[in-house]
């Protein structure tokens, strides 16, 4: 048992780490950009946008946190 | 031609880094308990990692390119983002700056505290310890060589740039003899978690269905928008960090 928490711990700290919001809002994004692209909509400029707004977020919201 | 010469300088930097904290562990351990049991622990999860590519390799040549890239962009863009929000946060000054040396202080403190083995038998601690630690940061170089090479169809460019950077800093550690604690570490970590982040957002984006303005060459957009952004906000994260607060201002 102690094995198989420390596996899910390990992959979930390697994939997800310290935000899970960030981890979640590039799920969406992708999913977006997917959705997007199968209905014809041109959506390249969507994950370069997302990530941005999802890095900026999550750095601030760590930043006033600690300080 | 560039974009094997950008892959293989990607992982080549990746798995320095990683190599430098996988050596500073073993270091600690070797020159504290003995280098036999921790050259044991090195070796085998050496031959586990070894196996790990063996197996993971071929097994990728078999998933459909849209849908590995699509994965593989998702992984390659949770996990370099990771790296590059913690690079921004310690680069600002809200978080501290990976010491190698203070790492190598820690370990060989723990390491003398453990209890003494036997002589002639197997040091588990040392074992356990140099196994661990070479599994752990071996395992990040595998994911990079894994998911670059097989995504680019460049499987060993990928693994000859992680071997290599392997090579360089175990070599590099032998001559100097010591925790590498001048390798500028913190900000190859930034580099990295820019370029990791930047090829995230390129495979994920065309495993979506994306078609990038300007084919390929778009990487290299997606590379300095990143980067430009990532300075941006550790400048602009310093500069709040530095300034005095609204109450103390007026007092």
């Amino acid at each position: 048992m102690k094995y198989i928490s420390a596996f899910f711990r390990f992959w979930w700290d390697f994939i997800v780490g310290d935000d899970w919001r960030v981890a979640a809002g590039l799920a969406v994004a992708l999913a977006l950009t997917w959705v997007l692209e199968h209905h014809g909509v041109s959506a390249w400029w969507l994950l370069p946008l997302a990530v941005g707004l999802l890095l900026a977020e999550s750095v601030r919201r760590e930043a006033r946190a600690s300080s | 031609m560039s974009s094997n010469i950008l892959l293989f300088l990607t992982t080549f930097v990746a798995s320095a880094v990683e190599a430098v904290e996988a050596l500073t562990i073993v270091l600690a351990v070797g020159v504290v308990r003995g280098w036999r049991s921790t050259l044991i622990g090195v070796g085998a999860a050496s031959i586990v990692l070894a196996g790990i590519v063996a197996v993971l390799g071929p097994a990728l040549r078999l998933i459909p390119i849209g849908t590995l890239r699509f994965v593989v962009g998702a992984l390659l863009l949770a996990f370099g983002l990771q790296w590059l929000r913690k690079a921004i946060l310690r680069a600002s000054g809200y978080k501290p700056l990976h010491d190698e040396g203070a790492a190598f202080a820690r370990e060989h403190e723990k390491a003398g505290s453990a209890s003494p083995a036997a002589p002639k038998r197997l040091d588990w601690y040392s074992f356990t310890v140099a196994f661990k630690g070479v599994l752990l940061e071996g395992l990040e170089v595998t994911f990079i060589v894994v998911t670059f090479g097989s995504t680019q169809g460049r499987l060993a460019l990928a693994a000859a740039a992680g071997a290599a950077a392997v090579v360089v800093v175990v070599a590099v550690g032998l001559v100097v003899r010591g925790p590498l604690e001048r390798v500028p570490e913190n900000t190859l970590k930034f580099v990295v978690g820019v370029l990791l982040t930047s090829f995230g957002i390129f495979w994920g984006g065309e495993g979506a269905g994306v078609e990038w303005p300007g084919g390929d060459v778009a990487i290299l957009g997606v590379i300095a928008f990143l980067g430009l952004l990532s300075i941006g906000l550790t400048r602009l994260l310093r500069q709040r960090r530095t300034a005095p607060a609204p109450a103390a201002a007026r007092a």
